[in-house]
């Protein structure tokens, strides 16, 4: 399948402050990481306008990571042009830092303050913090406010986490896979809280693995697997449209068969004229889902392999 | 990066919502303290360092008082009088030194110091932090073992106020140089499991040399010059020097308390050591 380049019909990386009217709250061109030889991200640039929650979607390995904690501050990069809230994160202050909200990838401290003293410590370091006391119900640990964080459980210390990386009422909020760990249930009422963050006008880089809470909570999304941008754009654009025409699959004596066609219903049609008015054996149509998208783009054989109806 | 829109963008982000609403050094210090508090409740709730670092001079000096209690330590002075500037003097290398390196080490690797590096916390505020907790934590313990030496063991305590003045500029150097120096050695474990592996064995070593557990004046001529080096020795004399009668100065090696050296030795460790945290310390081990 094509459609593996860089953004499919999309503007190409934006001047930071060109557009009037949207601000670009992140702008990273041409990211590049490498750690000795190894390169960890070759060749990334996207943008996040003020507002706006995008995804940062790729298998393990991939350089999610690296390039969020670049844009943290946490990393030197080896090249490229990266903003973030207009600064360079590699000089960003405490003022820039103020702005920011972070929430790592891995649970760390297991310290001995409570919920509570965590939060309210946490919540002392910002300007204009939020309540200490709505954050904390926010995440759904009100019964836990008292509760030592080496006490609680793994799911509830990463809610701690998603505590800790909005008390500062950040204009940013980066979230590295932050529903690990999370219950169902605790993954609906965190998509709840991004939606209220979202309707404050927070802006957030999201890294997932689950492309439902992508599908749920972010505008555009980003594709990056061994350090490249994939594919760039609108979750529903993502791939491009030959990533979304639909597969018809049945069984012959030969073996199985795929094919994408754009009129599955006519190609059914055709087969059963075909076969003299014959079922074909294990027919069915498939719509790819974000999730077969997702695979055929970082390579994941399945999709790959149907052939194309023009082909033929 | 084109710095037009860097600056440009600054400029505007300096009008918003993050604008701290006081000057930044009082902001600064007002952090360090909430994060003293913050430390020193910590501190006490870990059971292993309190027992380790804040008792552990108070169980030594009770062993020794009852262990060595039937031996001449000299004219009116028992073993508990005898050990009790020891053990204050290591009562300060332990919450200071050892405290410090093993629980920075530690934050190192859980993380503590990497969330921390992403909030706009400063990091003298920290420091304030760290240091406000060893002064509390150390103050406490040296009035503790004060008073389990004065009821407990019978420990008569000098009744002048020069004695007492000696006693808080020896115990404040003190501990401002130990939790220097521990910070600035936090940097050496690998990782927060070492630290105490690491962290220890050289505290132990400094103490045996240093005439904590030994008398000093007993040690070889090279060792005593060795432990001269290093600031322990000299704050173990100075505690000495206020807590053993006159007739002790004549005992010591140099046949002097030597305070005026004990001043400059450790003032050059606090010095160096300061020097050392402003150059090597980071929130986390960046890559490069």
């Amino acid at each position: 399948m094509e459609g593996g380049s860089n953004g499919w019909g999309l503007p190409p990386v934006p001047a930071p402050g060109h557009a009037e009217g949207m601000e670009s709250v992140v702008s990273v061109r041409n990211l590049r990481k490498s750690y000795g030889e190894h390169p960890a991200v070759e060749d990334v640039s996207f943008t996040i306008e003020r507002g706006e929650t995008f995804a940062l979607l790729g298998p393990n390995g991939a350089g999610k990571s690296t390039t969020i904690e670049i844009l943290e501050g946490y990393r030197d990069r080896t090249g490229g042009e990266v903003s973030v809230l207009g600064v360079d994160p590699a000089h960003g202050g405490l003022d820039w830092k103020a702005r920011l909200g972070i929430v790592l990838q891995s649970t760390g401290e297991t310290g001995s303050a409570t919920v509570r003293e965590q939060l309210a410590q946490f919540a002392g370091y910002y300007a204009h913090p939020r309540d200490v006391d709505e954050v904390i119900a926010a995440v759904g640990l009100a019964d836990k406010a008292r509760s030592r964080i080496s006490r609680l459980s793994g799911g509830q210390r990463r809610r701690v986490d998603v505590a800790l990386g909005i008390i500062g009422r950040p204009e940013l909020l980066f979230l590295d896979e932050p529903t690990t760990g999370f219950d169902p249930q605790a993954r609906r009422a965190f998509w709840d809280l991004i939606r209220q963050l979202q309707a404050e006008g927070t802006s957030i880089l999201l890294t997932t693995h689950y492309l439902d809470e992508a599908a749920q909570l972010a505008t555009r999304a980003g594709v990056i697997a061994n350090g490249r941008m994939l594919a760039l754009g609108p979750l529903d654009e993502l791939g491009g449209p030959t990533a979304r025409v639909p597969i018809v699959r049945w069984r012959t004596d030969a073996g199985d068969r795929a094919v994408r066609t754009d009129e599955p219903g006519a190609l059914v049609a055709r087969l059963l004229a075909e076969n003299g008015g014959a079922e074909p054996s294990e027919l069915e149509i498939v719509r790819p889902s974000l999730e077969d998208i997702y695979l055929g783009l970082v390579g994941e054989p399945e999709t790959d392999s149907a052939e194309r109806e023009d082909a033929r | 990066m084109s710095d037009d829109t860097t600056t440009g963008r600054r400029d505007g982000a300096g009008a918003g919502s993050a604008t701290p609403a006081q000057p930044a050094g009082v902001r600064t210090v007002r952090l360090g303290l909430a994060r003293a508090r913050y430390e020193v409740r910590s501190y006490f709730r870990q059971g292993d360092t309190v027992f380790f670092t804040f008792l552990f001079p108070l169980v030594l000096l009770t062993i020794f008082s009852v262990a060595f209690s039937e031996q001449p330590f000299g004219p009116g002075v028992s073993a508990a009088r005898f050990y009790l500037p020891a053990m204050l003097a290591a009562g300060v290398l332990l919450s200071g030194l050892q405290n410090m390196a093993t629980d920075i080490a530690q934050e190192k690797s859980d993380g503590t110091l990497k969330r921390l590096a992403g909030t706009p916390l400063p990091v003298v505020s920290y420091f304030i932090g760290k240091i406000g907790q060893v002064l509390v934590t150390a103050t406490l313990q040296a009035a503790l073992i004060l008073l389990v030496a004065r009821f407990a063991f019978g420990v008569e305590l000098p009744a002048d106020a020069a004695s007492w003045l000696t006693f808080a500029w020896v115990f404040v150097l003190g501990v401002a140089t130990s939790a220097v120096l521990g910070i600035a050695l936090s940097g050496i474990p690998r990782s927060g499991r070492s630290a105490t592996a690491v962290i220890i064995p050289i505290t132990l070593v400094l103490q045996f040399i240093s005439g904590i557990y030994l008398q000093f004046s007993q040690l070889p001529g090279w060792l005593q010059n060795v432990a001269s080096v290093f600031p322990l020795k000299w704050l173990a004399q100075g505690m000495r020097s206020v807590f053993l009668p006159s007739a002790f100065e004549s005992a010591e090696a140099s046949g002097s308390w030597q305070l005026p050296e004990a001043a400059i030795v450790t003032g050059v460790w606090l010095v160096a050591g300061l020097v050392l945290c402003r150059i090597t310390f980071r929130w986390i081990r960046k890559d490069g």
